[in-house]
């Protein structure tokens, strides 16, 4: 019913609400995000409250799948019926919107209440920051750097935990013997394309990961470290069970928690589907960053503010913007994603083993690492993701060209 | 012919003609001027001659893409025709229970495609679906993953798609079959024609006029296909069943890659004029020239 209920808002609030102003300090503002799963709905709510208790209205434009969310933002934009606020990714997603000239600056309000000083890690605001003046609004961080491991398997097979994929390599064919999936993987480009990046990252390093994806230098590319990554990518691979392709990552989560598998790769938003089945953070389940360096990615989530013809959607804009960074409405909106925040001074209690342990790790810079797509546009890490998921899928597409088909990428100036 | 004969008929459809010419005709002009731009997320005017035709072509992906919707084309049209055909000269028999049998057969038409995609993903699906259902009654040597083997997956969609429109084309093949006249069965049979011999040689060809309608219908369905793959396979595994339509759509939305897509949807246009042209040619100028001799 709550299901229905959304999609009505979906469909009629666009056509009913399309004057924002209205008159007195009272503010309407419409967002579009993308965030429909329980836990999510949970956290944008916590959002919706706090706007609502500052005596203004929310009014709230949930659509399904982030690319059908953001080309809504988009094609509003264009058609002039532009939102209060619009979620995309930490990434250059937004990148061409603020070139166009169609974002509210949010500097005014940046620079009055500090965001350089509080927003960490600074990376952040070079997300944000464009020809010095803030267009974004980051609001949390979610990183891709884990494996999610059912603790009962290893048990049962008399392993220990693994800490890197060289030791799940070496006692995956154990646990292929005791019938059980190994490997636990969703076959959809963005899940495949996801894994290899925690793999390549866990292997050959961050920096050496930086100068391929953000300087594209094909001598670093080209080093033979980025072959080994390809080649434990496919050894990975083999472990996988024949329902893989296409599965939605949280079914795939659900086999973890049922014992069905042993290991998935996923984002740190895989906790909420461990906590949702009521497993307790390594007692149960144990969430490991693979690699002998261990990095936290800084994936995440940002709301934009689109230009508005109307004054009184700006102060709507820029109260929205300076609600969101507020610690207590971060703690609170964290501790519903289950996503770290995107400042330090919050309050983190609540926190349970896993998110601990990222905390921890965030608060050393050097542990920190970037996504393809925080260089890379859209259609770089698209064409990037296909090949990596084609290398996945077809046996005969050799590591040789596969390179060749990478450099072409890195070389075509996408 | 003078030009104001039929004028009222003409006025009334005026819109319809002003609809077309600034929405179809429009939009391919507009689209072909921005496939030769970089436009990523929005349209801008940055001109960049053919670049993004020659990244196209250069995509392996649009090469598998192109290569599905001709197995896809051929498989679908020609599978549709020929289960579809059966199952009429079937009903045609005056069996028992008649209705039935043509509302159960026509049913899966009028479900959406996405509904056919998700239905046949579950059957096909290696861990759960009929295989998994064979393995439990014991018969372990059955497989069935035509939906997880790259080789096989297309055709996996081509099944669903003719399970959906086979029934269609039944409707339209009994129609036709009934409107043939009693007495060409009478004199067949006086001739001691086999039945099989008579409904290949003699009555298809009367049929002709429906087996065009349905090519046209199915052919139509062909070009734009992309529900029910989405629903069945998302393209995958890997990209293994992605369509033109599918690339096209990707690169407009979640890649924002505007000058790829327009380039990719002009390519489309295109082949599917080069196919339209030559038919339309024999049927508007061909067809006229000889009716008029």
């Amino acid at each position: 019913m709550k299901k229905f209920f959304s999609i009505l808002l979906t469909i009629f609030v666009p056509l009913s609400f399309t004057n924002v102003s209205k008159a007195g300090s009272h503010m309407e503002a419409e967002v579009i995000h993308w965030w429909t799963s329980g836990g999510e709905q949970a956290a944008i709510s916590e959002f919706a409250k706090a706007w609502e208790e500052m005596g203004n209205t929310w009014i709230d434009t949930a659509i399904t799948g982030g690319d059908n969310a953001r080309g809504t933002t988009v094609n509003r934009i264009i058609g002039g019926n532009p939102p209060t606020a619009a979620q995309f990714n930490v990434s250059k997603q937004f990148v061409d919107l603020v070139e166009q000239g169609l974002l509210q600056s949010l500097e005014e309000v940046a620079s009055a209440e500090g965001w350089r000083d509080f927003i960490y890690p600074p990376e952040l605001i070079e997300t944000c920051e464009f020809e010095g003046e803030f267009y974004c609004v980051p609001v949390n961080i979610h990183s891709w750097q884990w494996m999610w491991i059912n603790n009962d398997v290893y048990k049962q097979v008399g392993l220990p935990v693994p800490q890197t994929f060289e030791e799940f390599l070496a006692g995956a064919p154990k646990i292929q013997e005791a019938g059980i999936i190994p490997l636990a993987l969703g076959g959809q480009g963005w899940q495949e394309s996801g894994m290899f990046d925690v793999v390549a990252s866990s292997i050959m390093g961050f920096p050496l990961m930086q100068s391929i994806y953000r300087d594209k230098d094909l001598n670093a590319f080209r080093d033979g470290r980025f072959e080994s990554v390809l080649n434990t990518y496919r050894e990975l691979n083999q472990f996988t069970d024949e329902g893989s392709p296409g599965r939605l990552w949280n079914d795939t989560t659900a086999m973890v928690i049922e014992g069905k598998a042993a290991m998935q790769v996923m984002g740190d938003w895989a906790r909420g589907e461990f906590a949702v089945a009521g497993q307790e953070a390594m007692v149960d389940y144990s969430c490991v960053i693979p690699g002998k360096e261990k990095y936290v990615a800084l994936g995440g989530d940002v709301f934009v503010f689109p230009k508005n013809d109307d004054p009184k959607v700006k102060d709507a804009q820029l109260a929205m913007a300076s609600m969101m960074v507020n610690p207590t409405v971060q703690a609170k909106f964290n501790n519903a994603k289950g996503s770290l925040p995107m400042r330090l001074d919050v309050d983190t209690s609540a926190a349970d083993a896993c998110m601990q342990m990222g905390l921890d790790l965030i608060q050393n810079p050097d542990a920190i690492m970037r996504e393809s797509d925080d260089w890379n546009t859209p259609a770089f890490t698209a064409a990037w993701g296909d090949i990596i998921s084609e290398f996945r899928n077809d046996p005969n597409y050799t590591v040789a060209q596969v390179m060749d088909d990478l450099e072409g990428v890195l070389t075509s100036g996408l | 012919m003078p030009f104001y004969r039929n004028i009222a008929a003409k006025i009334a459809l005026l819109p319809m003609i002003v609809i077309s010419l600034t929405v179809f005709v429009g939009c391919i002009i507009y689209s072909f001027f921005y496939s030769l731009t970089n436009s990523k997320l929005v349209p801008v005017m940055n001109y960049v001659g053919f670049d993004q035709y020659e990244r196209l072509f250069k995509q392996r992906k649009w090469d598998v893409a192109v290569e599905n919707i001709f197995i896809y084309g051929f498989v679908f049209t020609i599978g549709c025709l020929i289960i579809g055909f059966l199952l009429a000269v079937l009903i045609d028999q005056k069996i028992r229970g008649e209705s039935l049998f043509r509302t159960i057969f026509l049913y899966p038409y009028a479900m959406s495609f996405v509904v056919t995609g998700l239905v046949w993903k579950w059957v096909l699906n290696p861990t759960f679906g009929l295989e998994n259902s064979m393995h439990m009654w014991g018969m372990t040597w059955f497989e069935l993953d035509w939906l997880v083997n790259r080789d096989l997956a297309i055709y996996a969609v081509c099944i669903a798609a003719v399970w959906q429109g086979a029934g269609f084309v039944m409707v339209l093949m009994l129609a036709g079959l009934r409107g043939i006249d009693e007495d060409i069965w009478k004199s067949l049979s006086i001739e001691g024609v086999a039945k099989w011999k008579s409904y290949i040689f003699v009555i298809l060809p009367m049929l002709r006029p429906m087996v065009v309608t349905a090519i046209v219908l199915i052919a139509a369905g062909v070009v734009k296909v992309y529900d029910l793959i989405l629903a069945l396979t998302s393209g995958g595994p890997g990209y293994a069943t992605t369509t033109p339509a599918m690339y096209v759509m990707e690169n407009f939305f979640s890649r924002a890659n505007l000058g790829q897509a327009f380039a990719a949807s002009i390519i489309m246009f295109i082949s599917v004029v080069c196919i339209l042209a030559p038919w339309a040619f024999y049927e508007f100028y061909l067809r006229n020239k000889y009716a008029n001799n």
